[in-house]
C-alpha cells in the first residue's frame, strides 16, 4: 500500500456491510453514527452526541463477523469488508436483555416525559420484565434546582460525562463498585450539600429523568419552544425556553457557537424573574412633594408612598415635557445612560436620541464601569476595542494566560472552554489576588498582591528581553514602539519586582517563557485588570507582551478582554458611549461628525460628551438636571453610592425606564415600564464578537412596553419624527452606517442566530481571528506603550487596614434586580456575604456566618461573613449584588485617567464582628423554594 | 407534603419573610461543599512529604492514610484531594472502589482497629468459612470486625482468615482468637532464594548478557516462540509473540507485570514469589528489554502482604547492587479488587483510578499504561524465561501428555489429600493430577466434579474427569483452564451451591459499569436462589452476558450457571 497520511486515512471512505447492505462510513465515524445516517436506528443509551461514547450500557452491540463477542456500535469505527449486523438474533438477543435488565429496576413512578430506555422498549416490543428490581435508593431533593431521584438511574454515566468531562466542575462521581455503584455528587453527598455549581449539564444529558429539573418543571406539557440567546453574561449562550401558557417552564442549552449547548445556573434557572410580582406593569409618577432619599429602603409595596399610577400618554407626555424644559434652557445639562443589558437596536436607537434630540454626547452606560480601561489601551495600542480572538478557540491554544477573571463565576460556560483546554494539555496559567476555583487546573496559578499587576506583568516583558524571547520580526514588521518600552522594562526585572507582586522571581520567569515561546499563547482578562485606577497601564501592559511575542493573528491565540454584560460589545458597538458614534467612529473627528450629520440628517455636538462618574459628578454640583436611564442601575453600581445617590436625588427630571422599580427608579420623576428579554425580539453581541438574535417568548405582563417603542414614543415627543417599525428597520439603519456588520441581514440573523463580525459583505463567513495581517490603525502596526508603577489611589493605613476587592458571584447578576427575583439562585445565595481569609476571621474572633461589619470612608455595611481561603490575608471580597448591603456605598470613586474606570477592585476598609443584621429585601421567592424543596 | 411542612409554608406565605434567626442560617458561611480543615491538611502533608503529588499515585497516597489512620476520614479525602489538585469525588471513587479502604464520613463510626477477613470463596466456604464467620464476631468482640472477604490466594491451606494482615491458614476460631490476643497482625515472612544467593547460582547472568550485547532480542524472543509459553494470567496469549507485537509500536514502551492474583482457587504466583523472587525479576527485565521497554510498574495485590515485604527488600537490594542497568521498577500496591486482575483494569488501577476495564480496540500492546504501548505479562509467564532461555525451548515444550506441550502450575485445592501447588505437564487429566499429585481424594470424599479453571473456567463432572487440561482443550465442553486453578469437588459438594459461591463473588467483584455484568450478575443471583431454577430465562441472561459484557469477568460469569445447567441439571429441577 502506498503510504498515506493519517489526516488522508481518517478522511478516506470506508465501505462495510450492516446488515447486508453495503455502506460507506469513515474512519472516524463510529458505527451508530454510520448506521444512523443510513436509516438504521439502532438501541442506545449511554451514547449521547456530543459526549465521549463510553460504550457502558451495552444497548447499542452489534454482530461482527468473525468476532467472538458482539461489539459497542457506539464506540466502534468500521474497518474495510467488515460484516455488521444489528437485526440478528443474537444481537436482538443482548440488546433486549440490557433493556430488560434496567427497566427492571425503574420505579413506577416518571421523572420524565417518555424516558429514552421506555422509547427503546416500546420500540423493540418489549414487555414486562422478568426480574426482580433491586432495592431502590432515596430520592435527594436537596437541592434547589435539581432533583435527584436515583431510583431511575440506570448508571450510564452520561451525567457524569456532561459535568467532569464537558464542563469539568468534577462534581459527579461514579462510586462505590457493581451492583452498589452509584452516581455520587463529592462524597456522595446531598446535592444540596455539594459543590454543585447546578450548572444543568448533568440534567439536560440525563436519560431517564433521574436527573430532572426540580418540582417536576420537566413534566409539563409544554406549548412551544422558542430560541434565544441568555439574557446575562457576555459569553453569549444560546437556548431554547420551554414556555406554557405564557410561562417559562424550563431552559436548555441550545448547540450556539459559543456554547455548543451548555449553560450555567443562571442561564438554566434564572428565568423567573420575569414572572416576579414585583414586575412593573403600569407607568409611574412620582407624587408631589414625594422626598429623593439618598437612604434607599425599598419595601414590596411601598412604593404606593412614592408614587401613583398613570396612563401611558400622561407619563410620556410629563417625562417629554421634562426633557424638553432643560433641553431649550440648556441642552449640556441632559444626560442618558443606556443599558448593556439592552439590544443592539436599544443602544443605537437611544444614543441616536441623545445625540439628535437632547443635542448632547453624554450618553454612556456601564462598560464605562467594567472594560473602559482595556478599551482605552487596546484602541491606543491595536486600534480596536473587540477581542482579537474568541473564548473558544483556546482549543487552539499551548498556553492561556488568564489574568484579573473569574470566569467560573462571571463567564461559566467559557470557564468550561478553558477547563477542556487544560485537560487536553494546554497549560493553564491563571494570575489573580484571589485564589478561585479555575487555580486547580492551573499549571501555574499566581496569587499576587493586589494593585501589582503592573509590577507582575512588567516583570514578565523584563523577562522575555533579557532572555532574548522577542519575536523581531513580529516587531519589527508590525510595531512601533518597542525601543520605549525596551528601556522602561530595564527597571523590572523579575528579582526586583518579587517583593512588590509576591511572586517568586523564578515562576514570574517561567510563566514569562512558557508565554513567550509556546507555539500559540492567548490572553484573557476581566475587571481584576480594568478596574482600577492604572486599569489603562495593566491592559497596556498585556496588550505589549502580545505585540513583542507575536502572539496574536492566528488560532489560538491573541487578547480576550472577558466582556460582561450580555450586550455590553454591542451596546458599545452601537455608539452607546460619549466620544464615539457607532462603530467607534469618533465624535471629536470632523469627518466622521460630518458622516452622521448627514445619515441622521442631524445637527451633530462636535464635543465629546460626559462619562458615567463625571454625569454623576456634574448632576452632584448641577450642572446635569436632567436625565433618562433606560434599565441600568445607577443607584446600585457606580462606586461611592452615597455620593452618586445624592446626584441622582438632585436631578430636577429623571426618567427611568425598566422592568423592575430599582434603587435607581426609586429616585424617578418618570418610570416607564418595559419589556424582560424574552418579551422582545432584538440582537445582542457577545464577547466572541458574534451578533446573536434573542426571539420573544413571552408577552409583556399588564402594560409594561417594548423599548424601542418607548425610546421612540419620546423621541417623537422631542419632534424627533421616527417611524421604525420594529427592530428590523432599526437594524437596517445600522448596517449602513456601521461597515463592520453591514453584511449581516436580519433574515440571516433569523436563519443562523448567530453571525460574527467582521462581517462587510452579505455572505461573509465572519472573522473569529482578526489581526493576522494588520491592525486597524492608522499605520497598521500596532503600539507599544510602556507603563510605570502606579498604586491605588486609596492604600490601607493604620484607620482602615484591610482591602476590599468587589466584584460578582456566580448566581447573581450585576445588581441583583434579575437573578435576586429568581426562586433558584435566590434559594442558593439569599444573603449578602464578606469572604475573608479563615485566619482574618480568626482575628477577629468571628465564626463562619457571623455578622460582620465593613466600613471605608465613605459609608458602612453589614453582612455575613463567609471564610474563604481563597480570599488573600487582609483583603476582603464582596459582590455587589445586594442592596441590603451594597458593596458600593464603600467603594472610592477614583478614575483611571485614560478609561475613566472607578477603582472597584481596591479601596481600605475596616472590618469589625458584629452590626445589624442585613434587612430583608423581600424578594422572598427563594425562601419559599427553600422550604417546598424539601417537601 | 407533611401536615408540618404544609403549615410552615403556609405560614411563610403569611407572614412573609422568615424572621432573622431562620435567614441566618442560610447564610452559607463557606464556600460551597466540603472545605479543608487545616488539621487534615496538616497530616496529609505530612504523610506525602516531598513526594509527587501525581495523579497516579492516589490509590499509594490512599494506603498510606488508611495505613496510618486505621481508615479514610472524609476530612483527610478532602485534604488529600486538594494537595493533589483532584476534585472531592475523584478521590471519592477510586476510594469507595476499593475493598481495602474504608471510607468515613462526619459523624460516621470508624472501624474497629483490627479487621478479620474470612475468606468466602470456593475452596474456603467448602472448608468451613461460613462457620468461622458465624461464630467469630461475638467470640472476638466489639474491637475487632470480622467480614467476608474474596479469595485470599490461600486455598491449599482452607478456610483462611487474615487478622488484619495475617493469614491464619486452616483457621479455627480458636487459632484465630489467638493470633488476635496475640496481636500477630503482621504476615510471616517466607524462606526464599535472596539475591546474594540467586546470583549465586548464575542468577540475572543472562539480563546482564543481554545488555552486554551477547545475546541479540531476535535470539531471546524466537526462544520463546519455539518453547510455546503462553501467557499464564488466563488468557494464554503466546508470550514471544506478544513481545514482538509490543516492539514493534512506536517507544516509549511500558511493561505492566500482573500480580493480582484474584481468580478463585489460584495461588501459584504466590508459590512462586514465595520461593524465588529474582526468578521472576530476572525474567520481567528480559521481556522489557526484548520489546524495549524503558520501564515497568509491578502490580501486587494488597492481599499478599508477604509478597510485598519481599518484593519491597529485594527490589532495593536489586537496585543498589544492581547486575546491569536497570529500567526505573515501580512496585504498585493493588487495593482488593478481582478485577484489576483483568489486563485494562490493572492499567486503570495503575494509573490512580477505579479499576474499569477498558474497552477494546485499541489493545493494550497498542495503547496501555499512560496511554502509550504496554507489554503486560502475568508474573508467572516472566518467570519462566530464564529457565527456558538456559535449558532451551525444546526442554519446555518437551513436557505434556495426550500430545500437549508444556509444564502447568496447577492451584490445586478442595477435596484431596495434598492440596497445593503442583507443577505438571499440559494435558494430564484431572484424574491422573488427583492421583499422581494430590494423593488421591480426602477420605471419605468421592470424586463428583471440579472447577478446571478457578471460578470463571466452569464445572465439570466426575464423568468429565479423563479430558486433558489445557489451553483449548476444555472449550468444546464449555469450560476453560485459565489460570489453571483446579477444585476439587465430592460426593458432600454441590456443583449448583458451588455455582452460586461464584456468582456471587462476581457479583461482588463487577466493577459495575457495563449493565450486562452490573445487573446481570445481580439478578442471576436472585434466580439462582430460586430452588428450581428458570433455566430458559438464565439461558437468555448467560447469552448476553457472555456475548455483550465488557470483559472477561461478565462474559465468563455465566460459565459456571451454564455447567450445572449442562452437567448437573439434576440439582436444580
Amino acid at each position: 500500500m502506498d503510504r498515506v497520511s493519517t489526516q488522508q486515512l481518517a478522511t478516506l471512505p470506508i465501505e462495510f456491510k450492516l446488515n447486508g447492505r453495503t455502506v460507506v462510513g469513515r474512519p472516524d465515524e463510529t458505527i451508530i453514527e454510520t448506521a444512523k445516517r443510513h436509516g438504521v436506528e439502532i438501541p442506545h443509551l449511554c451514547y449521547m452526541p456530543g459526549l465521549r461514547p463510553d460504550g457502558n450500557c451495552r444497548a447499542c452491540v452489534v454482530e461482527i463477523k468473525g468476532e467472538r463477542t458482539l461489539a459497542p456500535s457506539c464506540c466502534r469505527t468500521p474497518k474495510e469488508g467488515m460484516e455488521v449486523t444489528s437485526d440478528s438474533a443474537r444481537a436482538l438477543l443482548s440488546q433486549k436483555m440490557v433493556l430488560e435488565l434496567l427497566l427492571a429496576d425503574m420505579p413506577e413512578k416518571q421523572y420524565r416525559k417518555d424516558s429514552e430506555l421506555d422509547q427503546w422498549a416500546r420500540r423493540l416490543n418489549m414487555g414486562l420484565p422478568r426480574f426482580k428490581a433491586r432495592r431502590q435508593p432515596r430520592a435527594d431533593v436537596s437541592h434547589p434546582a435539581i432533583a435527584v431521584n436515583l431510583d431511575a438511574c440506570i448508571q450510564c454515566t452520561r451525567c457524569l460525562r456532561a459535568c467532569r468531562e464537558e464542563q469539568v466542575n468534577d462534581v459527579i462521581g461514579y462510586a462505590w463498585r457493581g451492583e452498589h455503584s452509584k452516581i455520587v455528587f463529592d462524597f456522595d453527598d446531598p446535592m444540596g450539600a455539594s459543590t454543585c455549581v447546578a450548572c444543568g449539564e448533568c440534567v439536560q444529558a440525563c436519560p431517564t429523568g433521574a436527573l430532572m429539573p426540580a418540582r417536576e418543571a420537566g413534566l409539563q406539557l409544554i406549548d412551544k419552544t422558542v430560541d434565544s440567546v441568555c439574557p446575562f453574561c457576555g459569553v453569549g449562550c444560546l437556548l431554547t425556553y420551554h414556555v406554557k401558557e405564557n410561562v417559562i417552564q424550563f431552559v436548555s442549552g441550545k448547540d450556539g457557537p459559543s456554547n455548543h449547548g451548555r449553560l450555567c445556573v443562571k442561564g438554566r434557572y434564572g428565568f423567573d424573574y420575569v414572572q416576579h410580582p414585583h414586575r412593573l406593569t403600569q407607568p409611574l409618577i412620582r407624587k408631589p412633594g414625594a422626598k429623593k432619599s439618598v437612604d434607599i429602603r425599598m419595601t414590596p409595596g411601598g412604593w404606593r408612598e412614592v408614587f401613583r399610577e398613570a396612563s401611558w400618554d400622561e407619563a410620556l407626555d410629563l417625562a417629554a415635557a421634562g426633557l424638553q424644559r432643560i433641553r431649550d434652557a440648556d441642552r449640556a445639562a441632559l444626560a442618558g445612560f443606556g443599558s448593556a443589558k439592552g439590544s443592539n437596536e436599544e443602544a443605537y436607537l437611544f444614543q441616536k436620541l441623545v445625540r439628535t434630540g437632547f443635542g448632547t454626547n453624554n450618553v454612556d452606560h456601564c462598560t464605562r464601569l467594567c472594560h473602559a480601561s482595556s478599551v482605552a489601551a487596546l484602541l491606543e495600542g491595536i486600534g480596536s476595542g473587540a477581542v482579537s480572538n474568541q473564548v473558544n478557540d483556546v482549543a487552539n491554544s499551548e498556553v492561556i494566560f488568564l489574568i484579573g477573571a473569574n470566569p467560573t463565576s462571571n463567564h461559566p460556560v467559557a470557564a468550561t472552554w478553558l477547563k477542556n483546554a487544560a485537560q487536553r494539555g494546554a497549560k493553564l496559567i491563571v494570575a489573580d489576588p484571589r485564589r478561585t476555583d479555575l487555580s486547580r487546573h492551573a499549571a501555574h496559578f499566581l496569587q499576587f498582591n493586589p494593585d501589582t499587576d503592573v509590577a507582575l506583568l512588567n516583570a514578565m516583558i523584563h523577562t522575555i528581553i533579557d532572555e532574548g524571547l522577542a519575536n523581531e520580526a513580529f516587531i519589527r514588521d508590525r510595531t512601533s514602539g518597542y525601543e520605549a518600552l525596551k528601556e522602561n522594562a530595564k527597571d523590572f526585572s523579575p528579582e526586583k519586582m518579587a517583593p512588590i507582586c509576591g511572586i517568586p522571581a523564578a515562576t514570574i520567569r517561567e510563566v514569562a517563557r512558557l508565554y513567550a515561546t509556546s507555539k500559540a499563547s492567548i490572553i484573557l482578562w476581566g475587571m481584576g485588570i480594568s478596574q482600577h485606577v492604572h486599569g489603562t497601564d495593566n491592559a497596556r501592559c498585556l496588550i505589549a507582551l502580545t505585540l513583542m511575542t507575536g502572539q496574536v493573528g492566528r488560532p489560538g491565540t491573541g487578547l480576550h478582554p472577558l466582556r460582561g454584560q450580555n450586550n455590553v460589545q454591542g451596546a458599545s458597538d452601537s455608539g452607546l458611549i460619549p466620544m464615539m458614534y457607532p462603530d467607534y467612529q469618533r465624535v471629536a473627528a470632523p469627518e466622521a461628525r460630518s458622516r452622521f450629520e448627514k445619515f441622521w440628517g442631524a445637527e451633530l455636538d462636535p464635543k465629546p460628551g460626559l462619562t458615567v462618574v463625571e454625569i454623576m459628578n456634574a448632576a452632584y454640583d448641577g450642572k446635569i438636571r436632567g436625565m433618562v436611564v433606560m434599565g441600568e442601575n445607577p443607584a446600585m453600581s457606580d462606586p461611592d453610592l452615597e455620593h452618586a445617590r445624592a446626584a441622582m436625588a438632585k436631578l430636577e427630571h429623571l426618567v427611568v425606564q425598566d422592568i423592575f422599580l430599582t434603587e435607581t427608579a426609586y429616585l424617578a420623576d418618570v418610570v416607564l415600564p418595559a419589556t424582560a428579554w424574552p418579551e422582545k425580539d432584538g440582537t445582542v453581541t457577545n464577547t466572541d464578537r458574534m451578533v446573536q438574535l434573542g426571539r420573544k417568548a413571552l408577552d409583556a405582563p399588564g402594560d409594561a412596553r417594548a423599548d424601542l417603542w418607548i425610546i421612540q414614543e419620546l423621541a417623537r415627543r422631542l419632534g424627533l419624527a421616527w417611524d421604525y417599525a420594529g427592530p428590523k428597520d432599526v437594524w437596517n439603519e445600522m448596517r449602513g452606517c456601521m461597515d463592520s456588520i453591514r453584511g449581516i441581514t436580519w433574515e440571516r440573523l433569523e436563519r443562523d442566530s448567530s453571525v460574527t463580525y467582521p462581517c462587510e459583505n452579505e455572505g461573509d463567513p465572519g472573522q473569529p481571528v482578526v489581526f493576522q495581517t494588520h491592525f486597524p490603525t492608522a499605520t497598521g502596526r500596532g503600539r507599544f506603550v510602556p507603563a510605570d508603577l502606579i498604586r491605588a489611589d486609596e492604600r490601607p493605613d493604620k484607620d482602615y487596614p484591610m482591602v476590599l476587592i468587589t466584584g460578582r458571584q456566580l448566581e447573581h447578576w450585576h445588581t441583583g434586580a434579575m437573578t435576586r427575583r429568581s426562586g433558584v439562585l435566590d434559594a442558593i445565595e439569599p444573603e449578602p456575604v464578606a469572604s475573608l481569609h479563615p485566619l482574618d476571621l480568626a482575628q477577629l474572633k468571628a465564626q463562619p456566618g457571623d455578622v460582620i461589619t465593613v466600613a471605608s470612608r465613605r459609608g458602612s455595611i453589614a453582612l455575613y461573613a463567609r471564610a474563604d481561603e481563597g480570599t488573600p490575608r487582609g483583603a476582603v471580597f464582596i459582590p455587589f449584588a445586594f442592596q441590603e448591603a451594597a458593596a458600593n456605598l464603600l467603594t472610592n470613586p477614583a478614575l483611571d485617567p485614560f478609561g475613566k474606570i472607578p477603582e472597584f477592585k481596591y479601596c481600605a476598609v475596616k472590618v469589625a464582628k458584629g452590626g445589624a443584621r442585613p434587612a430583608d429585601p423581600g424578594y422572598g421567592k427563594g425562601r419559599s423554594l427553600a422550604l417546598t424543596a424539601g417537601a | 407534603m407533611t401536615p408540618v411542612k404544609a403549615l410552615d409554608a403556609a405560614a411563610h406565605r403569611r407572614m412573609g419573610p422568615m424572621d432573622d434567626r431562620a435567614s441566618a442560617r442560610r447564610a452559607r458561611g463557606k464556600p460551597k461543599g466540603r472545605g479543608v480543615d487545616p488539621a487534615a491538611r496538616a497530616e496529609v502533608r505530612a504523610l506525602l512529604g516531598a513526594d509527587a503529588r501525581r495523579r497516579d499515585l492516589l490509590i499509594e497516597y490512599l494506603h498510606r492514610i488508611q495505613d496510618r489512620y486505621g481508615s479514610l476520614s472524609a476530612a483527610r479525602l478532602a485534604a488529600l484531594a486538594e494537595e493533589m489538585k483532584l476534585s472531592l469525588t475523584e478521590v471519592f471513587e477510586v476510594a469507595t472502589f476499593y475493598h481495602h479502604f474504608d471510607v468515613v464520613k462526619e459523624g460516621e463510626q470508624a472501624p474497629p482497629a483490627v479487621t478479620v477477613r474470612v475468606c468466602d470463596s470456593i475452596a474456603c466456604e467448602m472448608a468451613g468459612a461460613a462457620d468461622l464467620l458465624n461464630k467469630l464476631p461475638s467470640i472476638l468482640g466489639k474491637d475487632v470486625r470480622v467480614i467476608p472477604a474474596p479469595c485470599v490466594g490461600r486455598c491449599e491451606v482452607a478456610p483462611c482468615a487474615v487478622v488484619h494482615r495475617n493469614p491464619i491458614g486452616n483457621a479455627t476460631v480458636e487459632k484465630v482468637k489467638a493470633a488476635v490476643q496475640a496481636k500477630a497482625f503482621q504476615c510471616g515472612e517466607p524462606s526464599y532464594v535472596d539475591y546474594a544467593r540467586y546470583r549465586k547460582f548464575g542468577g540475572y547472568r543472562l539480563i546482564a548478557d543481554c545488555l552486554a550485547g551477547k545475546r541479540t532480542r531476535d535470539e531471546i524472543t524466537k526462544i520463546m516462540e519455539d518453547s510455546g509459553l503462553r501467557g499464564l494470567g488466563g488468557a494464554g496469549f503466546p508470550a514471544g509473540r506478544k513481545w514482538r507485537l509490543v516492539a514493534a509500536e512506536p517507544a516509549p514502551r511500558l511493561m505492566a507485570v500482573n500480580i493480582d492474583e484474584g481468580e478463585p482457587g489460584t495461588f501459584k504466583d504466590r508459590w512462586y514469589l514465595e520461593r524465588d523472587p529474582h526468578r521472576f525479576l530476572e525474567g520481567m527485565l528480559v521481556a522489557a528489554w526484548c520489546a524495549g521497554v524503558g520501564e515497568i510498574y509491578v502490580y501486587l495485590r494488597d492481599e499478599y502482604a508477604g509478597c510485598r515485604a519481599v518484593l519491597e527488600r529485594e527490589l532495593a537490594t536489586l537496585k543498589k547492587n544492581a547486575p546491569c542497568a536497570l529500567p526505573p521498577i515501580h512496585l504498585r500496591r493493588g487495593a482488593g479488587a478481582y478485577i484489576c486482575g483483568e489486563e485494562s483494569a490493572m492499567i486503570e488501577s495503575i494509573e490512580g483510578k477505579r479499576g474499569m476495564p477498558r474497552l477494546r480496540p485499541p489493545y493494550v500492546a497498542q495503547v496501555g499504561l499512560f496511554g502509550l504501548p504496554t507489554l503486560e505479562h502475568n508474573m508467572e509467564t516472566v518467570h519462566w524465561v530464564r529457565q527456558i532461555v538456559e535449558q532451551g525451548a525444546g526442554w519446555f515444550a518437551s513436557h505434556g501428555r495426550r500430545g500437549r506441550k508444556g509444564l502447568r502450575s496447577f492451584s490445586v485445592s478442595g477435596r484431596v489429600r495434598k492440596p497445593g501447588m503442583h507443577l505438571a505437564p499440559a494435558g494430564i487429566s484431572v484424574r491422573e493430577l488427583i492421583e499422581e499429585y494430590c494423593g488421591g481424594m480426602l477420605e471419605g470424599h468421592e470424586f463428583y466434579a471440579y472447577l478446571p479453571g478457578g471460578a470463571s473456567g466452569g464445572i465439570l463432572p466426575a464423568s468429565q474427569g479423563d479430558v486433558p487440561l489445557d489451553f483449548d482443550t476444555l472449550q468444546p465442553l464449555g469450560c476453560f483452564i485459565g489460570s489453571a486453578a483446579i477444585v476439587i469437588l465430592s460426593q458432600h459438594d454441590r456443583a449448583a451451591a458451588a455455582a452460586k459461591n461464584l456468582m456471587k463473588f462476581f457479583k461482588d467483584e463487577s466493577c459495575g459499569q457495563c449493565t450486562p455484568c452490573r445487573v446481570g450478575t445481580a439478578k442471576a443471583l436472585a434466580l439462582m436462589d430460586e430452588k428450581s431454577w428458570n433455566q430458559p430465562l438464565l439461558g437468555e441472561l448467560s447469552q448476553a452476558m457472555m456475548d455483550a459484557s465488557i470483559c472477561g469477568l461478565g462474559q465468563a460469569a455465566p460459565n459456571p450457571v451454564q455447567s450445572v445447567i449442562k452437567y448437573f441439571p439434576h440439582e436444580v429441577q
